[in-house]
């Protein structure tokens, strides 16, 4: 199996265990006051720094291209509530036109 | 039980438009697994076997940033971790076992757990719950192959600005939560680590790394988010 292959085995196998777990631990172990805090910060600090990397990061640098004036348009659509979709090709769009012209 | 049935045909219409709505996205998944490198049928066997839409936006996200497929799985691991919540957050209403909860267990998502929580009864927090869940399944799985296909013949991504719809995907997952400015100060103090480590430290690292620091950092501060 290529690493690709491994690493997709690993997902599969981590993401249900969490689902898996999450119907059968006992309440008291997830309910505990700092496990609460880390789940809800989890998903923010990564995908601040998710967004961080693929929107400025170049070839061992941060740099500033279509994506960063891409991810502006998407914070205008959020700004007036456009569905999902919208912002994701939105964005692409403005993207793509930029490096048109 | 006379108001039971238009209540039950309310919750069902409900699950389906948040199931039809969600299940789309799965274009946006599959148009970009496979310009990031994956093959179509990896990208489908992600969708049916992961399913869960921002870890899965993660594994494809750090390797089409040249991480390695491990960062990417990792990262992927990290965000689907309040999967396990959601699905203690419903146990209690679900009462399943067996081979039924295996199956249930696979659709714990954002949206099931939301479309199911907040019923008057058990009956109908499973109802939303399966209605979501399953109607997202299927539409994502649908819509991934057809995305897939598609990112696999247009050529260069970067032509279609498919390369930056990553991030504002991310965006979009991240933005219901940026409610206060503590939270706001958590996602900004992620982003800045990991590009401050972007140029000394191997692709991936930085997106793991920041992660880390920033929840660090927000159980010090005691913020909830």
């Amino acid at each position: 199996m290529t690493s690709l292959w491994w690493a997709i085995t690993l997902t599969v196998a981590t993401c249900y265990g969490w689902k898996f777990a999450g119907l059968s631990v006992p309440e008291k172990v997830l309910e505990h006051r700092l496990t609460v805090r880390a789940a809800g910060l989890i998903p923010v600090g990564l995908l601040g720094a998710l967004i961080a990397v693929q929107v400025f990061a170049g070839d061992h640098r941060v740099v500033f291209d279509a994506r960063a004036a891409a991810l502006v348009v998407a914070v205008g659509l959020l700004v007036v509530r456009a569905p999902f979709l919208v912002v994701v090709f939105g964005a692409a769009g403005a993207a793509a036109l930029i490096r048109l012209v | 039980m006379g108001d039971a049935a238009p209540a039950d045909r309310r919750i069902i219409i409900d699950s389906l438009g948040v199931g039809i709505a969600t299940g789309v996205y799965g274009v946006s998944f599959g148009a970009i697994a496979t310009t990031s490198g994956l093959s179509v049928l990896q990208a489908c066997v992600v969708s049916l076997l992961v399913f869960t839409g921002a870890s899965q936006f993660a594994l494809i996200g750090v390797i089409a940033a040249g991480g390695s497929p491990f960062a990417g799985a990792l990262t992927a691991t990290l965000l689907g971790s309040r999967n396990m919540f959601y699905g203690l957050s419903i146990a209690g209403r679900l009462k399943t076992r067996g081979w039924r909860k295996a199956a249930a267990a696979h659709v714990v998502i954002d949206e099931s757990t939301a479309m199911s929580i907040t019923r008057d009864t058990d009956r109908q927090a499973r109802l939303g719950f399966y209605c979501t869940g399953w109607s997202v399944f299927v539409l994502w799985n649908l819509t991934t192959l057809v995305g897939a296909a598609a990112g696999q013949s247009i050529g260069d991504p970067r032509t279609y600005g498919l390369d930056a719809a990553v991030g504002a995907a991310f965006l979009a997952l991240l933005w219901p939560r940026l409610t206060t400015w503590p939270v706001r100060l958590i996602a900004l103090t992620g982003a800045a680590i990991a590009l401050g480590l972007v140029p000394f430290a191997a692709a991936g690292v930085p997106i793991i790394a920041g992660g880390a620091i920033a929840v660090l950092l927000g159980m010090r501060l005691q913020v909830d988010a």
